[in-house]
């Protein structure tokens, strides 16, 4: 029997789905046919965009959301709710600010009906293990975010899980705080001073993925799929100038960006999106200086990714949907790890502001069927106004309630920097009445 | 290594009196005693009501405070635990919900001294002969006016549990209850106090209005302030309303310093911020008690009792982790019955009501009572207007002197707290030597305690301004009318209407005492649904009661509807700042 349990995986997930509904009728698919086994002793990473199901992934192994179809195991067992010996690590820390950093850490283990002074010594133990020594009394507000992740931390390992889930735990910190906090970490598991078996992190950090995890698992979005595992065999601790580590992120880059070519044809002229394409909202003005960038020395028009993002500071996630953005806009192209200017996007970069707005505007009306949509509508009605609500409810027969609105904020914004058309926010009214 | 060194300094701690336990000593034990002598008089019979009638002695005003406080604090005691309850039912499960927050919302809009009638009837029937019946229909009036506006800011608060610490409790496997103490009740705390400091001052009004009831022929006067007010007022006696304005004003500074202050300055933890934010509130009771070694040692077993009692692993329906909620035919099924059951339920006590008014009330009662209403509408309007055109200004200028509005807003808060029966003297003295219309002068008297709410709220919004803002329209030269519409209006909008709220709301439970002013003999009456309702209530008419009341209810709730929550909502939309 014991043996039985030794050789099951700790987490084994099956063809699990997940759908949550949707505004109209159908639900939304975030996660499509997934499979995963975690083991003991190594570290999982979940490598997306963000929208790719990889969060509501980890939920499902957390116990906190269920899956709709397929099946779930921790340890031979389907989780239905959170699972003994799975802890959890957030974003956001989720620490309570009313109580101790003390308060904080015993918390799980009060829950566990563990008496007080066995708890006491356990808590010490963590916070003692993760660095937090001295800060025992204070309260979360009073600490740097580096300092509340810790106390995250240490209120996860205190209950000995065997698994430890991490969602995007370092990407509420700033660069310098987060690395150290990386490499406590994996200090730390590399000496086997952690009291776990498995670590399973979600991240849209490549080089994050790449600098801790034994195996990442690459997500491709809409709906959430694995697209690609990857073993990482490199010893710790990793040096991220390592020409190994390089092209290992390299080809991850390329391969993120590969997935979203059939979506845009080459051929001239064809529309590359549909009504229903999600506009992820990125001001013009953002859109403006990355053109400019391109187009300027040393990228002359044709960037490396990677590089890109370590010069503008920016993470992989950020930088795609930028892209992303200018590709549909038929001002670049995403190519295999790279971003490379059309001749349009070229043009623009010389561009004075008015002849900015009004290529912007032509590209907009051809390449974002929306915002033809909106114009023809204005164009054709008498009183040249339409409703939001017209659009919204188009849009929401395509994706949810929160994307409907977040591609209706970004036709908003655009709109009104190439001055296709009006928006008054009170009325939530379309018109054609003071552009140009 | 760390455990040892925590424990035995506890207990060298504890072992040791120092200099603040004995004053904390005394102050505790002060209080218990108090609470017992106030406590015993209650489980008199009646009839000893009659031989130690209230007087106007101001010997007696320190016994009598203590009666009234201690029968605002045991309302406080129920409000708290309604409110737990009730607020718990109706965020966590969305079939109650349908029914509870409606509920609270009409609730809300009652006027409050309409209860009087119905509960002293109940209660004095419950315990025949006993005071204690009489002092139950007076807290639970007092508790209908403090419980509505704290159980709607817990049950606000509960919707609004940041989700990751809802996800932190799930995953760590804390129960139902372990998770309402440790994560619902502490997150909503703010909330709950400041709407509990609110609610006790509110209740002073109808303290005053309720120790001294009479409805029909039944008449009861329980010991306290407010029945000495009642007394002053019928024998014309000036000083003896002075001294109980000075009993007040002691008893609020009082339990504002011993009570609320701690509360306030212990509950800062529970602000839900991630930053350490400039001046937390002090208490030099809450520093006492902090500095006392033995008292704390006293407590711990409390302390030990609430972690134990908050630790229990009870599993509470709706806590349980979002299971897959496939939008099955059960749930649906289910849902219909629930509904089907609330429709019949709704359906016979209209039948009943229109059963028991029909007998007694024809059609043009109705509309009498709607034409009434709509006299003291037309008053509520004119004097938030009157009320807003006078305080916005003053607050926006106390507003923006730091140090003034520091001084100001406990005054204001003290004047809220100030029922509208204590200026009865001064009103119909003059309304009577000048031979006023009573219908324009009796009118004040119902904004008399709700115009403060907008001036300290105006107070708030000013000194919350931001000063980049302040000093970009004087660069620009923004000045006089331009600036009053530009800059500070919009600033305050959505402070201004918290505030417009809460005082049209109290002026509508206002009119019933404010419609009808006495000072001796001299008796003046405004036409108004107030003073129609306190007619019926002193002739026992319970049908016409009944209509009243339900007009105010739905002339309150339309008006909230139409007016002040289309407004609240823009300001919230367009007007926040930050």
């Amino acid at each position: 029997m014991l043996d039985q349990i030794d050789q099951t995986s700790l987490i084994d997930i099956r063809g699990v789905c997940r759908s949550f509904p949707k505004g109209s009728g159908e639900d939304l698919l975030v996660l499509e046919n997934v499979d995963l086994t975690i083991q003991s002793g190594e570290i999982v990473g979940l490598l997306g965009r963000s929208g790719s199901g990889k969060s509501t992934l980890l939920r499902i192994i957390a116990g906190l959301v269920a899956p709709s179809s397929g099946e779930a195991k921790c340890r031979g067992e389907i989780i239905k709710g959170p699972p003994n010996g799975v802890a959890m690590v957030f974003q956001s820390f989720a620490l309570f600010p009313w109580l101790t950093v003390l308060q904080n850490v015993e918390l799980g283990l009060e829950a566990l009906g563990i008496d007080s002074a066995e708890r006491r010594t356990r808590a010490l133990a963590a916070i003692d293990l993760i660095g937090l020594d001295g800060f025992e009394s204070a309260y979360p507000k009073e600490l740097s975010g580096g300092m509340r992740q810790r106390v995250g931390f240490a209120r996860a390992l205190v209950v000995h899980p065997d698994l430890l889930l991490m969602d995007e735990p370092f990407s509420a910190l700033d660069v310098l705080t987060a690395e150290t906090l990386r490499t406590d970490l994996i200090d730390l598991w590399t000496e086997g001073r952690l009291p776990i078996k498995s670590v399973l992190m979600v991240t849209h950090n490549i080089e994050e993925a790449v600098l801790m995890c034994d195996r990442i698992l690459v997500f491709s979005s809409n709906p959430g799929r694995v697209a690609v595992e990857i073993k990482v065999d490199l010893p710790h601790p990793r040096n991220r100038l390592d020409p190994t580590f390089r092209q290992l992120v390299d080809s991850i880059y390329a391969r993120m960006t590969q997935r979203e070519e059939p979506k845009a044809p080459t051929v001239e002229g064809a529309h590359s999106a549909g009504v229903g394409t999600v506009l992820n909202h990125i001001s013009s003005n953002v859109l403006s200086g990355l053109i400019e960038t391109l187009a300027g020395p040393p990228y002359n028009g044709h960037a490396d990714l990677p590089v890109l993002a370590g010069q503008l500071q920016l993470e992989a996630d950020e930088l795609f949907h930028f892209g992303e953005a200018l590709q549909l806009l038929k001002f670049a192209q995403l190519r295999e790890g790279d971003l490379v200017l059309t001749d349009a996007g070229m043009r623009f970069a010389h561009l004075e502001t008015d002849d900015r707005k009004k290529l912007f505007a032509e590209h907009l009306i051809n390449y974002v069927p929306v915002m033809g949509l909106i114009r023809r509508v204005l164009d054709e009605r008498p009183s040249h106004t339409a409703p939001a609500a017209r659009f919204r409810n188009e849009l929401e027969d395509y994706m949810s309630e929160d994307y409907a609105d977040e591609t209706l904020k970004t036709i908003v914004s655009w709109g009104r920097y190439a001055e296709l058309f009006a928006y008054d926010e009170q009325s939530e009214l379309f018109s054609l009445e003071n552009p140009h | 290594m760390a455990v040892q060194d925590i424990r035995p300094v506890a207990l060298r701690q504890a072992l040791q009196p120092n200099i603040w336990d004995v004053v904390a000593l005394i102050l505790v034990l002060g209080a218990m005693v108090l609470i017992v002598y106030g406590g015993e008089q209650t489980t008199a019979p009646l009839a000893a009501l009659d031989v130690t009638p209230v007087s106007l002695d101001p010997a007696n005003l320190p016994f009598y405070a203590l009666r009234t406080t201690l029968r605002m604090l045991l309302a406080i005691v129920c409000s708290i635990i309604f409110t737990f309850i009730y607020a718990a039912l109706a965020a966590k499960s969305r079939r109650a919900e349908m029914v509870l927050i409606p509920l609270l919302d009409i609730l809300q809009s009652v006027p409050i001294l309409g209860f009087l009638t119905f509960t002293v009837v109940f209660f004095m029937n419950l315990f025949p002969g006993r005071v204690i019946g009489a002092e139950l229909a007076c807290v639970f009036a007092i508790f209908t006016s403090q419980a509505w506006n704290m159980t709607f800011s817990m049950y606000q608060s509960m919707r609004n549990v940041p989700k990751d610490l809802e996800e932190a409790t799930q995953s760590f496997h804390l129960s139902g209850w372990q998770r309402f103490w440790r994560l619902d009740v502490p997150f909503a705390m703010p909330g709950l106090i400041w709407n509990t400091m609110m609610s006790m001052s509110g209740g002073w009004f109808f303290v005053v209005a309720s120790e001294a009831i009479t409805v029909g022929n039944t008449t009861v006067t329980l010991p306290g302030v407010g029945s000495y007010v009642a007394l002053a007022i019928q024998k014309r006696d000036l000083p003896a309303i002075g001294y109980a304005i000075l009993t007040m004003l002691l008893v609020i500074i009082v339990y504002d310093q011993l009570l609320f202050r701690p509360v306030v300055a212990w509950a800062d933890k529970f602000r839900f911020e991630q930053t350490a934010s400039g001046n937390a509130p002090t208490s030099w009771m809450l520093d006492l008690f902090r500095r006392t070694r033995a008292l704390r040692a006293l407590s711990s077993p409390f302390t030990t009792l609430n972690k134990i009692v908050s630790n229990l692993h009870i599993a509470l329906p709706g806590w349980s982790p979002t299971a897959p909620k496939k939008r099955g035919e059960p749930s649906r099924l289910v849902d219909a019955l629930w509904l089907a059951l609330v429709m019949a339920c709704t359906g016979y006590a209209a039948w009943e009501a229109y059963q028991y008014l029909s007998a007694t009330l024809s059609l043009s009662d109705v509309f009498i009572a709607f034409g009434y209403g709509l006299m003291t509408l037309l008053r509520v309007i004119v004097l938030i207007a009157l009320a807003s055109l006078i305080w916005v200004p003053v607050g926006v200028w106390i507003g923006l002197r730091p140090k003034l509005a520091e001084l100001i807003q406990p005054l204001a808060q003290f004047l809220a707290a100030f029922p509208a029966n204590l200026a009865f003297p001064v009103f119909v003295v003059v309304i009577v030597r000048y031979g006023l219309n009573a219908n324009i002068w009796l009118s004040p008297l119902m904004i008399l305690g709700t115009q403060w709410y907008i001036l300290f709220n105006v107070i708030a919004g000013a000194s919350a301004f931001p000063s980049d803002l302040r000093e970009a329209a004087g660069s620009f030269h923004l000045r006089g009318w331009r600036w009053w519409t530009k800059v500070i209006l919009p600033g305050i909008f959505p402070y201004y209407i918290t505030g417009a709220i809460t005082a049209s709301g109290g002026s509508w439970n206002a009119a019933i005492v404010a419609e009808v002013a006495s000072w001796g003999d001299t008796r003046l009456t405004a036409t108004g649904l107030g003073a129609y309702i306190a007619k019926a209530t002193e002739a026992g008419d319970f049908p016409r009661v009944v209509l009243g009341i339900a007009v105010m209810c739905i002339l309150v709730t339309l008006f909230n509807r139409l007016l002040w929550r289309p407004l609240y909502a823009f300001g919230e939309r367009r007007l926040r700042l930050g």
